[in-house]
């Protein structure tokens, strides 16, 4: 299963050194879900705030069982706000 | 009380200076700065006057935290009848000059008339005086503050002034403090142009006096701000990655308008994002990004402070602009490049430091020239009468078009109408992205359909100060809604429309509330002001405000047809992202909106409400 995994703001860090810009293009096996690839990247769960897959936000309870689909876009958040 | 409870009226026509009390109980029905200058300039205007007529007031204001150790205490604003849009004008600025103004003993300075000949006012404390302003016009804004400044042999007198847009009366010209703050909207650099006011020099040495409570003033404004360095968006977010960092967050969610809303997600929004500005160049091996930077008081310090490449195109032998100045806020970002479909980072700033050196505010700007591109791929537009070829993408035909309006060269002058007036002229109403006349900000309408309702019914033309609703649709501030779907947005639209006045009218910035709530800024006030400040109280004032303007713009002839928006985001659905195939539900919500405010089905405030409000 292929995954675009974005990190963004203070949280680029956390993504593997292949990385282009704030993507990463991850393999995974299926049934991987939002909560594992946060923990396997080590994201501090703090810092996971704004979480969205394909644009949608998907809330924290819902992050451990939210099974991602072949071909999706994984893209997080730390806290932030603009105007 | 946090009030000077003085104000300077200034008759521009009579170059007289007169001090006048302030009308305390106006203060206590409308607390300061938006409200309160509201309150006067719509006691003392024709609501039909012409914008840049003689006729036409223009109020510097300041809240009764303006100058105080409130965090973010230092904003001010400019209250006008808006050329842009004939409709209330009230734009807020911070850096250093409310502040100053404060010091000097005013709690406001209303302008009338208009002068025979250009002047600056000079204001050192209980003195005031119109100067001659002969050496100044055709400057800068960066040339009259530094002038001014050598002149007084003073370099902590504060400046605000209008460059050569407002000289021009560019109908979305700014006022500009400070080298790189704005009150940035709806034209009320081209209102003081219309006088013949170049600028207003500040100093003031006499602080804040007759704080109601100092102790518990001192213990509130100490809680608040923790609740501010505590929290994350406040405290760390805004901080090192400014407004910008919302750039990949809206388009990821599909709401980044782009090439003048055909699209809601941009291809090279990653290149002129906040990430971006932080990454150091090929060219040089620095990033454009210097530091951040702060208002007076503010314990937040968004602002970006930025230094352009050098080797770009665009100041190539121009080492004026090489030195760290005003860096692109997202706003700025978005309308510089992706409403036009640019992705130069450097051209963005390029445009910026322009508009802040000559005052334009580059969100109307920006959304104008993705008009003009779009008119221009049409074929409507062409090179000839443009003077450049100018297909969306264009860094160079951005560049240069900034220059010609900047400066009211070529069909510069025909940008400087704005869109609105644009597209009319060249036979295509319908492409010109405004509402009430002003252009659009950074949100689409389709994927954020809050925002929709917030451009609709915004008093001063489409906004997104007014109501901030992405803080709750896309951010979770303070909790989480669905961006695409109507439910509920007008009742969170006018939630945000009231609290938002509160803030205004405060003399605090809008961006503490992110952290704060009303509940974070009633403490202060009361300890502050004399009388009673209560979450009620300050809930009333707030939905007076917004009626009162409400009033003021029915009366100047807007009717429930100018609520609406533009065909395209009402018939053209969202071509990608999560909004893929949806359109605004404006329609739907106008009527739901009317009721929650307690307005008649034709937008009108009701006898029940008006009486209820006290106005």
């Amino acid at each position: 299963m292929k995954l675009k995994f974005k990190l963004f703001a203070s949280l680029v860090d956390y993504l593997p050194p292949e990385r282009k810009g704030n993507i990463v293009e991850l393999d995974l096996p299926a049934g991987t879900t939002i909560q594992s690839v946060i923990e396997q990247h080590q994201v501090p769960e703090r810092c996971a705030h704004l979480v969205l897959v394909n644009g949608r936000f998907i809330p924290p309870a819902e992050r451990p069982a939210h099974v991602l689909e072949d071909n999706d876009e994984l893209a997080i958040w730390p806290p932030v706000a603009g105007g | 009380m946090g009030w000077a409870r003085k104000i300077l009226r200034v008759n521009l026509t009579e170059g007289t200076c007169t001090s006048e009390p302030l009308n305390m109980q106006w203060a206590d029905e409308y607390l300061g700065s938006r409200g309160l200058a509201s309150k006067y300039l719509i006691s003392e205007i024709d609501p039909k006057v012409d914008p840049l007529s003689p006729e036409n007031k223009m109020i510097m204001s300041t809240g009764p935290l303006t100058g105080t150790m409130a965090s973010t205490g230092g904003r001010y604003t400019v209250v006008t009848k808006g050329p842009l849009t004939g409709a209330i004008a009230c734009s807020n600025s911070g850096g250093f000059f409310g502040a100053e103004m404060k010091f000097a003993g005013w709690d406001m300075i209303i302008f009338e008339g208009k002068s025979p000949k250009p002047v600056y006012l000079f204001v050192e404390n209980d003195r005031a005086e119109l100067r001659d302003a002969a050496h100044l016009w055709g400057k800068t804004c960066w040339e009259t503050e530094e002038t001014i400044k050598q002149q007084h042999q003073d370099p902590q007198i504060r400046v605000s002034s209008i460059g050569r847009a407002g000289e021009n009366q560019v109908l979305f010209a700014c006022v500009v403090n400070d080298l790189h703050r704005a009150a940035g909207r709806s034209g009320v650099g081209a209102v003081m142009g219309s006088k013949n006011l170049k600028a207003v020099a500040l100093r003031g040495t006499k602080g804040v006096g007759g704080i109601k409570d100092f102790k518990g003033f001192m213990a509130a404004t100490i809680a608040a701000k923790k609740v501010l360095a505590d929290n994350a968006v406040t405290g760390q977010g805004l901080p090192k990655y400014g407004t910008q960092v919302l750039m990949n967050v809206i388009n990821e969610i599909g709401s980044l308008p782009t090439r003048n809303h055909k699209d809601v997600q941009f291809e090279d929004a990653a290149k002129i994002s906040a990430e971006a500005m932080h990454e150091k160049r090929e060219s040089d091996g620095k990033s454009q990004l210097v530091t951040n930077a702060a208002c007076f008081g503010c314990t937040i310090a968004c602002g970006r402070i930025a230094e352009i490449d050098k080797g770009h195109f665009t100041v190539v032998n121009k080492p004026e602009y090489w030195g760290a100045s005003g860096g692109l806020e997202y706003e700025a970002a978005w309308a510089l490049g992706a409403a036009n479909g640019v992705g130069d980072l450097e051209a963005l700033q390029y445009a910026n430091l322009l508009c802040n050196e000559d005052g334009m505010d580059p969100i109307s700007f920006g959304a104008t020239i993705g008009a003009v591109m779009e008119l221009y791929e049409m074929g409507v537009l062409t090179k000839e009468q443009i003077g450049v070829d100018a297909p969306f993408g264009s860094a160079e035909a951005l560049a240069r078009l900034t220059e010609m309006t900047a400066h009211g060269e070529g069909f510069g002058v025909e940008i400087g109408q704005g869109s609105k007036r644009l597209c009319e002229k060249y036979g295509h109403p319908e492409l010109s992205m405004t509402v009430k006349g002003q252009e659009f900000p950074a949100y689409d309408a389709r994927g954020i359909q809050g925002m929709g309702l917030t451009y609709a019914t915004s008093n001063r033309g489409a906004c997104h100060l007014r109501s901030y609703t992405v803080a709750s649709e896309v951010l979770g501030i303070p909790v989480k809604t669905d961006p695409l779907v109507t439910e509920g947005k007008p009742e969170l639209v006018k939630a945000f429309q009231d609290a938002t006045a509160v803030f205004d009218s405060a003399g605090i910035c809008v961006f503490t509330s992110f952290a704060w709530t009303l509940a974070d800024v009633q403490p202060q006030l009361q300890a502050a002001c004399e009388g009673d400040w209560s979450m009620d109280k300050l809930n009333l004032v707030g939905e007076r405000i917004w009626n009162m303007e409400r009033q003021f713009n029915m009366a100047a002839g807007f009717t429930r047809k100018d609520d609406d928006l533009p065909p395209r985001l009402k018939t053209e659905p969202a071509k990608t992202g999560p909004a893929k195939g949806l359109v605004s539900g404006i329609d739907k919500m106008i009527p739901e909106y009317y009721q929650a405010r307690g307005w008649t089905p034709e937008g009108v405030p009701t006898e029940a409400t008006v009486a209820r409000l006290g106005l």
